[in-house]
């Protein structure tokens, strides 16, 4: 058989070279290209030059001004205290929905199960906007809702304390409330998929030995659910802690979240060093979960 | 003589100190061997062993990472696997799960420089000899697991490979049609003619489905030879453990008359005469090895010069035979295969438990093994 | 034997009237003849009407749907390549930082995301001209990059399942390692490259963050219209649009979920037979 070189060289190295090069030389200038400019940047100093900002020339070269601004300005350490809060609440509360929803569709027949595992994935595919908008709707003054619940409250507390409606939208509530509505998603499937995979024989075994139904899930079923705890949690706080559409559409802007402040420091003040500050420690701040995440991911593969 | 020019005698497969690490890892250690044209030669031995890498680099999957492998006269280092004259069977069989049955066994075809007309009866040819044809049309997914084997053979066979490499061809099958299989795999070879190389852990299948088997523990060769060499005159307590069960003790050599060893047995204080075997000498410390079967039972003091007396210490029937424990007065358990040849209840057998017995046996039965 | 789920089932109904009410609210009211979103005033569906009619939103929805056609076919191509790379080359030069790289999009906020591509873009027309104008191609650019990674993650899962020897096969049987790809490895994992293909195209369909930053003059996609107008608060017509919106996408989940429920059903039936003709 008679190879030319260049077929050769496709068979045996330039196959797995553009496989592997097309998707990482597009990353690198795509991806990793811009954070990196995103990094420098938060050492540039603001200008009111176009582009806002300059390096060296009259000003330091590296200027840590912004960073310095983070930890004495009182916005933005309040800004990332009410992310990660919000974040952690919303983390909690779809955990604790979730959890007896994700163990109920492992206990109900196969037919029922497929339709409404599907009922949990729908609200993933349809737009993200757009589940925000529609609570959007219910929390206003008028709503139908906002109405019953105002009626209900009326009802329970003393008549000096009778409200002509709840104050819902433009609060961190509504910010948390949306937050997990739209993330209850990504904490029941990782519970589901980790509570299918038990062996029911278990339970069986546990009950047989004397466990009664309560104990059986704390000594059987909680402790392997453990890491579609931890993906589940995870896959809800690391979006959520930087979350811009919802803080924007139903949160408090005098008391605002990490990711609006970015996206004002860079829009509205035009202070594209301070933006970028702020987004890398965001960034640090991230990676502490993810390694969490990742850990678990690794121990979890690793029993397999 | 050079590598490339095939002379007479020379082998069709030759396997030159051939070695495989991977990082600090040595799968095949220093191997060599040579394959006849025609033969069926199986690599057999447990996990990790290195039959399947010794495999694998013969299909090409992994390269040698010293020595050489010569098919028909040919160097085949830096040969792809595209381009050897070498098809394999796998062992998940790896059969085109969007492809139909027809098109499986078709696929290796499409590189040949042949006609469409030569190639639909070139499939048609290779599904007949399988009894593949009324399935065609199907998906994998819609044949049973030995119809899956068959196209894997016949796929493997269509381009007419020079050497059919076989990766364990009977273990995801069921018992019964292991068997079955088996007698089909050696009529196919013996019409195609192809030269087959089966790696397998299954000793049983080794033994039937071989020519000539390579015994490989460790990533080396311990010993090649056919299914009755190995077994009859295995050469190390490793190969004589391997195959089959066997009872061994410490021997020394006391003399060697008559065409005969002398040996005594230090722990049982007993004396044994053995066939003779080269390479051992007075004074040495051997094993002495024999298989259940070429033990006798008897109740009373048996003729000739190999008996032992002992006591049943457990005995397990199995319809057509019975397996004798026998603990020695030293101490030691030997086991011995009866052949339970007459009818009847608990009374026709030779012995029962705690009975005392005599064991002999022949003296060409007893393997001397120098390690 | 087991324990009686009520409690389980409770929360389970709980849980979905959480999930839906809000949806089905916003339905509900877009056939509200009221102009006050949020008050009822008698049946109607003049808002679909108007929308219809409305050149601006439909003009936003052939945009979408270009950029995310475009984006989603780029970024399939490109995460595809990365998850066989990752599921197949166990040790390469940089595999390390490429897996980071791989990861890296799917937990970086979108602000940040968003933020680094227009600095990035706004940098480069800077210094080397290009591109000249924020727009499709900026948008479409950043789709693809932050997309793919989720086609990835798709790809080398399936890929990482699937049997290698069947690759093996078709390279014992004389293919070179391109046609082995395209003969067997992309047909093999071609569900999950439809998968790939479909999660990058609604991202891409949904997506306001990333796409307020890279966008230009004039580039209006519908989730940006749609931002644009539901900042200043609930109006009818966004509840109508996103009824149209919400149905279309559900019909569409509804209908592949029952096709694959379908060809699951036949695949068993198939494999039950084969069993009968066991031989």
């Amino acid at each position: 058989m008679t190879d030319s070189p260049r077929t050769k060289y496709m068979d045996r190295r330039g196959w797995s070279d553009i496989i592997i090069g097309a998707p990482y030389v597009w990353l690198v200038i795509f991806f990793l290209l811009p954070f990196l400019i995103v990094v420098a940047m938060s050492v540039a100093t603001k200008t009111a030059t176009a582009p806002p900002f300059s390096f060296g020339g009259e000003h330091p070269l590296i200027n840590l001004q912004a960073y310095q601004r983070i930890f004495t300005d009182d916005l933005y350490l309040r800004a990332f205290l009410t992310s990660l809060a919000n974040a952690a609440v919303a983390m909690i509360l779809c955990l604790l929905l979730g959890y007896p929803m994700a163990l109920a569709l492992t206990r109900v027949s196969r037919g029922w199960r497929n339709i409404l595992l599907m009922l949990v994935i729908l609200p993933f595919w349809t737009s993200f906007l757009l589940r925000v908008y529609a609570w959007m709707g219910l929390m206003g003054r008028n709503s139908w809702f906002n109405g019953m619940l105002t009626d209900a409250w009326n009802f329970l507390v003393p008549v000096d304390w009778a409200v002509r409606s709840i104050p819902m939208m433009n609060t961190n509530f509504a910010v948390i409330l949306v937050m997990v509505y739209t993330y209850l998603p990504f904490m029941i499937l990782p519970l589901y998929a980790s509570l299918e995979r038990l062996d029911p024989t278990l339970d069986e075994a546990a009950m047989d030995l004397g466990s009664r139904p309560s104990q059986v899930f704390r000594d059987v079923t909680l402790p392997q659910s453990v890491p579609g705890i931890v993906a589940g949690g995870m896959l809800v706080f690391i979006p959520a802690a930087g979350e811009l559409v919802i803080p924007t559409l139903v949160g408090n802007a005098a008391d605002p979240m990490i990711g609006r402040v970015i996206s004002d420091e860079f829009a509205t003040a035009r202070d594209w060093p301070m933006a970028s500050a702020v987004a890398v420690a965001l960034l640090v701040l991230m990676v502490i979960p993810t390694m969490i995440y990742t850990h678990f991911q690794g121990r979890a593969e690793g029993s397999k | 003589m050079p590598a490339d020019a095939p002379g007479a005698g020379e082998p069709f497969l030759r396997i030159e100190g051939v070695s495989k690490v991977f990082g600090t890892f040595q799968a095949v250690k220093n191997v060599s061997l040579t394959v006849q044209k025609g033969e069926i030669f199986s690599l057999l031995g447990g996990s990790g062993c290195g039959k399947t890498t010794l495999l694998r680099m013969l299909a090409g999957f992994e390269e040698p990472t010293a020595g050489r492998i010569f098919l028909d006269g040919r160097d085949m280092a830096g040969v792809p696997p595209w381009s050897r004259p070498v098809h394999m069977m796998f062992q998940s069989y790896a059969l085109f799960p969007h492809m139909t049955v027809e098109k499986n066994v078709a696929y290796g075809l499409k590189h040949e420089d042949m006609s469409a007309k030569d190639r639909a009866d070139r499939v048609r040819e290779m599904l007949e000899l399988v009894q593949l044809t009324p399935f065609a049309t199907r998906k994998p997914h819609q044949i049973s697991g030995g119809q899956r084997q068959r196209v894997a053979l016949a796929r493997a066979l269509a381009r007419q490979p020079k050497l059919l490499l076989l990766d364990e061809p009977l273990a995801a099958l069921d018992k019964k049609l292991r068997e079955h299989t088996q007698f089909e795999l050696m009529s196919i070879q013996q019409r195609t003619g192809v030269t087959f190389i089966v790696v397998t852990h299954d000793q049983e299948e080794a033994m039937t489905l071989s020519d000539r088997i390579a015994v490989m523990d460790k990533g080396e060769v311990r010993q090649i030879g056919s299914p009755t060499e190995i077994y009859e005159f295995p050469n190390s307590r490793f190969v004589a453990g391997f195959i089959g069960s066997i009872n061994t003790f410490e021997a020394r050599v006391a003399a060697r008359d008559a065409g005969q060893l002398r040996l005594t047995l230090p722990a049982l204080g007993a004396e044994v005469t053995a066939r003779d075997v080269p390479h051992v000498t007075p004074g040495q410390s051997v094993t002495l090895a024999i298989r259940p079967e070429k033990i006798r039972i008897s109740r009373d003091t048996p003729e000739g010069p190999n008996a032992l007396r002992g006591s049943v210490k457990d005995l397990a029937y199995f319809g057509k035979d019975s397996l004798y424990r026998i603990t020695l007065p030293s101490g030691a358990l030997v086991q011995a295969h009866a052949v339970n040849a007459r009818r009847g209840d608990e009374g026709a057998r030779v012995a029962d438990w705690d009975d005392a017995v005599w064991l002999s046996f022949d003296p060409a039965a007893a393997i001397v093994l120098a390690e | 034997m087991k324990r009686s789920p009520v409690f389980l089932i409770t929360v389970l109904c709980f849980g979905f009237a959480f999930l839906y009410i809000p949806i089905l609210s916003m339905i509900v009211y877009s056939f509200n003849a009221s102009r006050l979103a949020t008050v009822w005033g008698g049946f109607s569906t003049k808002w679909y009407v108007s929308l219809l009619s409305n050149k601006q939103v439909m003009d936003a929805l052939i945009l979408s749907l270009k950029i995310a056609l475009v984006s989603a076919t780029f970024a399939t191509i490109l995460g595809t390549m990365a998850g066989i790379a990752l599921a197949r080359f166990r040790k390469f030069k940089g595999r390390v930082m490429f897996s980071g790289l791989v990861t890296a999009p799917l937990i970086m906020p979108e602000v940040i995301t968003g933020i680094s591509s227009l600095i990035f873009f706004i940098l480069m027309a800077e210094w080397i001209g290009w591109p000249g104008q924020r727009g499709f191609t900026t948008i479409t650019l950043a789709h693809i990059t932050f997309s793919m990674v989720f086609v990835t993650t798709i790809v080398q899962a399936r890929m990482v399942q699937a049997d290698r020897a069947i690759e093996e096969a078709a390279m014992d049987l004389g293919s070179r390692p391109w046609q082995v790809l395209f003969d067997v490895t992309l047909p093999v994992i071609s569900p999950a490259i439809l998968s790939g293909w479909l999660l990058a195209f609604t991202i891409s369909l949904d997506d306001v963050v990333i796409t307020t930053f890279t966008t230009g003059p004039g580039a209006t996609t519908l989730p940006l219209l749609i931002w644009s107008k539901v900042k200043l608060g609930v109006t009818p017509d966004i509840n109508a649009l996103a009824t149209l919106m919400v149905v279309t996408v559900g019909l569409g989940v509804i209908l592949a979920g029952i096709i694959l429920n379908r060809a699951e059903a036949r695949r068993l039936a198939d494999e039950r037979m084969a069993y009968r003709s066991n031989d």
